[in-house]
């Protein structure tokens, strides 16, 4: 199998080499499972061991740790191609990347001397616990509890909604350490075996479903202090600079996921006949084919441009907040108006678009819905 | 333990071949080159055995330029170093040919072991490994499903149709493989930066110590006098189920010898 070569334009030859890279294993080891796994809603750790150890699980961290030190602008293309050929592993990917923030960003030099290596080999798969059931878009009104006891915290509540819930290693779990609204959150590290950690069976989804979503309960879960990452109370800024990084993930798995609708568009159109022609000659489809390539295209240009101010040290939430936001609703367009050249086809299981448009709702809604990414950038504008 | 893995550089496996007009050879440089797959198998068997073992792989090949990337691709894989023949005079070598130069190459550098793929995708002779041996007077284990190295004693399994017979010989040997012994990696990320860095010697037909009027198209002990380009896939026959569906369709295979 084989994937189209998009043109890109990188920063270096080794970025380049990456993206080659990628590309080889896409083709031979995601595009050919990504079907199957998901019709069959079977995670695939062995294809993420795979990432791991080409590298690609932590593209975006230090090398000293054994990260690939590269920018975002590289790290989020090689992050779009994995997601054109099979979503739930880009997710997979973003979502390790989040996990793994904490300690990267937050952590002491002894807890990144500990854990980071495992973290970045990929290794150890991880998961990030923010939502809760009582609290979603609210996300600072989470509950689940850290009392102290000593030099531990005992932990009880319920974690919604969590990606690698009950498939990760570990776990980056903000908890509530006081009451004092978000100065009151804080960010623990949780091993899957701790005792008392277990999680629900995972939730019957609309899409991507070789994707694992379950909630995790805590119940009495001991973790040493030693496992907090930064002072107690900073766990919400944490959170939420995971997320602006995060968010443009998802952005790039989006993108991935829109050029991989507009790729069996144009190669459908070209080959279907009516009228006596490909209806690829028919105007009314051509332009449907072109606001769905400008859309991508607009799309890819607001994430890299994200990439490109994070990466300068520059602020980039209302950035990342947009190009969530514009990405993802491009996505689910771009995949709707797939389905609808296929024509009946599009909405049989024989062709692959009717799965990116149920695959494509959901990144309307994770790490932010639409609606908070434009409550980012709209206080953001009248602050 | 010292492996010599011969590698060549070959046009994509799912690329339109085409030969050149003007001298009947293969035109190289309208499809992308790729390592040869079955020399990854090969390559990944090295890097087994010394990854058990220890030692060193070095990677051999010879053709053009750009054959350069086929041995940066091994070496990013995990390979030591690489030796890369280049040299216009060859172009357009038969079997014969490449395997002197290959011998020559390969000659007086204490290799324990020398693999091969047992088949390259574009001339598909399956033939250099053999010739190679010859040419430096080792024992040849050719077709291996799966090699063992115990001391000095390489012992292999060949594949055959009726199951596979176990051969063995003291190294130095010739080890060609087939894509059952293993499954190749994919390289890595740091090992394609790392690959950069490593060494790669070329050596040209004067380097080798080979006369130009022995090896290249003059020389070659065969030639392609004509060619002609595959016609296009016919239309299929029809059949209508009229009730004897079945009986016309027998009829049709036992007419094309199918049954
Ligand atoms: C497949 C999947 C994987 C997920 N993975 C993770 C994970 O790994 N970790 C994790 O922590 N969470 C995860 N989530 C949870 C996800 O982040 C939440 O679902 C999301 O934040 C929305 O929260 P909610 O579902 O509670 O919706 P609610 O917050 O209840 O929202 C319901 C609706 O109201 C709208 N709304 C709410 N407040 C406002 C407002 N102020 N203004 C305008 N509209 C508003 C929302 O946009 C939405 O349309 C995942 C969810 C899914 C579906
Ligand atoms: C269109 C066309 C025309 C040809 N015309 C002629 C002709 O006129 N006369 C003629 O005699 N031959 C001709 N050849 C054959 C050509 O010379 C062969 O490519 C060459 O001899 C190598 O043989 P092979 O590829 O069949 O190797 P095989 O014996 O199939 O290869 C086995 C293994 O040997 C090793 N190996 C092979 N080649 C190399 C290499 N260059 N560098 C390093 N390792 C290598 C690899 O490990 C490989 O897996 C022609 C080939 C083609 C495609």
């Amino acid at each position: 199998m084989t994937l189209t070569l998009i043109e890109r334009s990188l920063p270096t030859p080794k970025a380049a080499d990456l993206l080659g890279l990628t590309r080889e294993i896409a083709a031979g080891e995601l595009l050919p499972r990504a079907d199957i796994d998901e019709e069959a809603a079977r995670f695939p750790r062995d294809v993420l061991r795979l990432l791991g150890s080409a590298g690609l699980m932590s593209l975006p961290f230090p090398e000293e740790f054994g990260g690939g030190g590269q920018p975002y602008a590289v790290y989020l293309q090689v992050l779009e191609e994995i997601s054109r050929a099979w979503l739930s592993v880009g997710i997979s990917v973003s979502v390790h990347g989040l996990a793994t923030y904490p300690v990267a960003v937050a952590g002491t030099r002894a807890q990144q001397d500990e854990w980071l290596p495992f973290m970045l080999s990929g290794e150890a798969l991880g998961a990030y616990c923010l939502s809760e059931p009582q609290s979603g878009s609210d996300a600072a009104a989470l509950a689940t509890r850290a009392q102290l006891d000593g030099d531990t915290y005992v932990v009880s509540g319920t974690k919604a909604w969590i990606t690698h819930g009950g498939v990760a290693d570990f776990y980056s779990v903000m908890v509530r350490t006081s009451d004092n609204g978000h100065r009151g959150i804080s960010c623990l590290l949780v091993p899957a075996d701790s005792p008392g950690l277990c999680s629900a069976p995972p939730e019957r989804k609309m899409g991507a479903n070789a994707s694992r979503t379950a909630a995790m309960i805590l119940d009495g879960v001991r973790v040493p202090v030693g496992r907090r990452i930064g002072d107690e109370g900073t766990g919400f800024p944490i959170a939420l600079s995971a997320l602006d990084a995060g968010r443009l993930g998802i952005a790039a798995c989006a993108v991935g996921l829109a050029q991989a609708a507009l790729d069996a568009s144009v190669s459908y159109a070209r080959q279907r006949q009516q009228f006596g022609r490909p209806i690829s000659e028919v105007q009314g489809i051509q332009f449907m084919l072109a606001d769905m390539a400008t859309q991508v295209s607009a799309a890819r240009g607001l994430y890299l441009d994200a990439a490109r101010r994070k990466d300068a040290g520059l602020t980039y939430s209302r950035e990342a907040a947009m190009a969530k936001l514009f990405a993802t609703d491009a996505a689910m367009r771009i995949t709707t108006d797939a389905v609808q050249i296929h024509g009946g086809h599009g909405y049989t299981r024989d062709f692959p678009v009717e799965r990116y448009f149920r695959e494509a709702k959901v990144l309307q809604i994770v790490e932010g819905t639409n609606q908070v990414q434009r409550i980012v950038i709209g206080r953001d504008l009248t602050r | 333990m010292k492996i010599a893995v011969c590698v060549k550089q070959v046009p994509d496996t799912w690329a339109e071949k085409r030969l050149k007009p003007e001298d009947s050879t293969l035109d190289r440089e309208s499809a992308e080159g790729v390592l040869n797959e079955l020399d990854e198998y090969a390559v990944e068997e090295a890097l087994r055995l010394i990854e058990a073992q220890g030692g060193e792989v070095v990677v051999v090949s010879m053709g053009p330029e750009r054959a350069g990337e086929t041995i940066r691709k091994a070496l990013s894989m995990g390979a030591d170093a690489g030796i890369h023949i280049v040299d216009d005079a060859l172009h357009g070598s038969d079997a014969i040919a490449t395997s002197a130069a290959l011998a020559k190459a390969l000659e007086g550098r204490g290799f324990d072991l020398i693999l091969f793929g047992s088949e390259s995708t574009d001339a598909r002779m399956s033939v250099v490994p053999a010739m190679v041996a010859e040419r430096l007077g080792l024992p040849q284990l050719t077709f291996a499903q799966k090699v063992e190295v115990d001391g000095s004693t390489v012992r292999i399994e060949r594949q055959a149709e009726y199951g596979y017979d176990s051969i063995e010989a003291s190294a130095p040997v010739v080890v060609s493989v087939v894509e059952k012994i293993n499954e190749p990696r994919y390289p890595s990320f740091k090992g394609i930066m790392a690959a950069k860095k490593k060494p790669v010697d070329t050596l040209t037909v004067a380097d080798l110590g080979l006369e130009p009027v022995t090896v290249g198209l003059a020389a070659a002990w065969s030639a392609v006098d004509e060619f002609a380009a595959r016609p296009p896939k016919a239309a299929g026959t029809v059949i209508a189920d009229d009730g004897a569906g079945g009986v016309k369709i027998a009829d049709y295979l036992s007419q094309q010898k199918f049954i």
